[in-house]
């Protein structure tokens, strides 16, 4: 029973970066259609780029802030360089264009980081933490208080702030947000900027745990895209859950069959989605526009 | 005699202020399919000008062209003296060009202040309240609502904010695309109101109805539309007797 209770954390602790990650993808595709198969790339190049900073030796909080800083710059090149050059191009086209430009950074980082993992200490020491007799590391309550506190300000910038509510009104009906002065060109900028943020504050805090490497970016991003897949693609909440769903499969295949099939899980639970549920697990009729 | 108006130059009726709107031999279409075979328009200063014809005539086509949804295939469209045929739609609004789309296209998730503050987007902030206070008089029934989410209101009320967010911006020209369809007959009443108001204001507007009275009751004078081509044009008061302009409205020949 404690066993259960420790794999649920786990799953839970490791889902909400996912959820995090999930909700990158979800909010990409609202604004601009386009579902960005290279956002898992934004996880492996904030965690990689954080474990060299910090063995380096630069204190982590400076790292992480570094880390972030080039994630960030890295999802704005990749809209103004891959996306906005291709904005006539139909959704598959696009779609084509993320997975390209996914294998594209691996290289890349293959080239800067070199083929090996990437290693951080946790954010804080200490033993693991007592709950109910199972025993949870306490890097899992980082990675909990990390995605909701980026909830929160994502929440915070979307409905308080005008550039949020304009992306709102992009991904409800673009023309019409054009007809506002809204340019639909910043607002995917922004999205995939936001995105990739989101993206690396996952890769960082999650790297104590999973030290990442180059190649971790496409599971990720198929991880991400399971997450946003199973609220619809349209809901905060759904992937926010689809992300917690993921981690629980994979904690529980990883703890009761094997490490070597939690990867097969994950991906059958995507299939499974897509072939059931196609419009999500959580998916209710959007608003009508009358 | 319609032939005659459709030959003048200026038609009459037409006001001599600046000109604000230049449609040269436009050609634009959806698609592949051409809807609009070279229209000239003009629109100026202070002055409602209704955009009256059948369905399929290409009233909503023209409309989405000149806002900038639609590209212009051949010909021009000069806005406040500016050449614009080649600027994206969401330049033309921060130039002072908005359109109340067809179907009101409100954003349903947003409250109305959300909407009515997106309107003024393309505006310096502090001009905001000034802009709500103008609006919340002329729609007092939005101020009443302004927490609500957009798409929980009436058809009548979903238009009101239609006009209201797209006045937000101050345009220059105000395009209305079918702002009585689908709207219950007090609702068609209040809304022909709002825009006698407008443009007793000075507000330049454009209008496409398929409401002959409403639109005849608005503008000052029109042009009639058919498959694409400007038919005729003049003073509402001459287009009212016109046969083709019956014709288009009933759908069969005049009698």
């Amino acid at each position: 029973m404690s066993e259960f209770l420790t794999f649920t954390l786990t799953g839970l602790g490791t889902g909400t970066t996912y959820a995090l990650v999930g909700l990158g993808v979800a909010m990409v595709f609202q604004v601009t259609g386009v579902i960005n198969f290279a956002q898992g790339d934004f996880v492996m190049i904030g965690g990689l780029s954080f474990a060299s900073f910090a063995e380096a030796g630069l204190p982590e909080p400076v790292a992480a802030l570094l880390a972030l800083l080039i994630t960030t710059v890295v999802g704005a090149l990749l809209n103004l360089l891959v996306i906005r050059p291709a904005r006539r191009a139909n959704r598959e086209r696009l779609v084509i264009l993320t997975i390209g430009a996914s294998i594209t950074l691996e290289g890349v980082a293959l080239l800067v980081f070199g083929a090996d993992s990437h290693f951080a200490s946790a954010f804080t020491g200490g033993d693991p933490i007592s709950i109910g007799g199972a025993r949870l590391p306490r890097q899992y309550l980082w990675c909990a208080l990390a995605t909701v506190v980026a909830v929160v300000l994502m929440w915070l910038f979307l409905t308080r702030t005008r550039p949020g509510t304009a992306m709102r009104a992009t991904a409800m009906d673009t023309d019409a947000a054009r007809l506002m002065g809204i340019s639909p060109a910043r607002m995917s900028l922004l999205a995939f900027t936001l995105a990739a943020a989101l993206g690396a504050i996952g890769g960082i805090v999650l790297t104590p745990l999973q030290p990442p490497d180059a190649s971790v970016g496409i599971p990720f991003g198929l991880k991400a895209f399971t997450a946003a897949v199973i609220g619809g693609l349209s809901s905060p909440v759904g992937a926010v859950f689809g992300g917690l769903l993921v981690g629980l499969v994979e904690a529980y295949a990883t703890g009761y069959i094997s490490s070597d099939y939690k990867n097969t899980l994950t991906f059958g639970l995507l299939l499974l989605v897509l072939l059931i549920r196609p419009t999500g697990l959580l998916h209710r009729a959007s608003v009508v526009r009358v | 005699m319609s032939e005659q108006a459709a030959e003048e130059k200026t038609p009459s009726g037409a006001g001599d202020g600046e000109l604000v709107l230049s449609v040269t031999e436009l050609v634009a279409g959806y698609d592949r399919i051409e809807a609009l075979h070279g229209i000239d328009i003009e629109v100026r200063a202070g002055e409602a000008v209704t955009l009256i014809g059948a369905n399929g005539a290409g009233k909503t086509t023209l409309l989405g062209t000149i806002a900038g949804l639609l590209k212009a295939w051949r010909g021009r469209i000069q806005f406040a003296g500016e050449d614009v045929t080649r600027w994206s739609a969401e330049r033309r609004t921060r130039a002072g060009l908005a359109l109340v789309p067809e179907g009101r296209r409100v954003f349903a998730g947003l409250t109305v202040e959300e909407n009515l503050h997106l309107g003024a987007y393309s505006r310096a902030r502090s001009s905001t309240a000034e802009g709500l206070a103008t609006v919340y008089e002329l729609f007092p029934k939005l101020k009443d609502r302004r927490r609500q989410p957009a798409g929980t209101m009436s058809g009548g009320e979903q238009q009101m904010l239609a006009i209201g967010r797209a006045l937000m911006s101050r345009p220059k020209l105000l395009l209305l695309d079918e702002p009585s369809l689908g709207l219950a007959p007090l609702a068609v009443r209040e809304v022909a109101d709002a825009l006698v108001e407008l443009a007793g204001r000075d507000t330049t507007l454009a209008l496409v109805e398929q409401n002959a009275q409403v639109a005849f009751h608005v503008a000052q004078r029109g042009y009639l539309l058919d498959r694409g081509r400007v038919v005729t044009a003049g003073s509402v008061d001459e287009l009212r007797d016109d046969p083709r302009v019956h014709q288009a409205y009933l759908g069969q020949p005049a009698q």
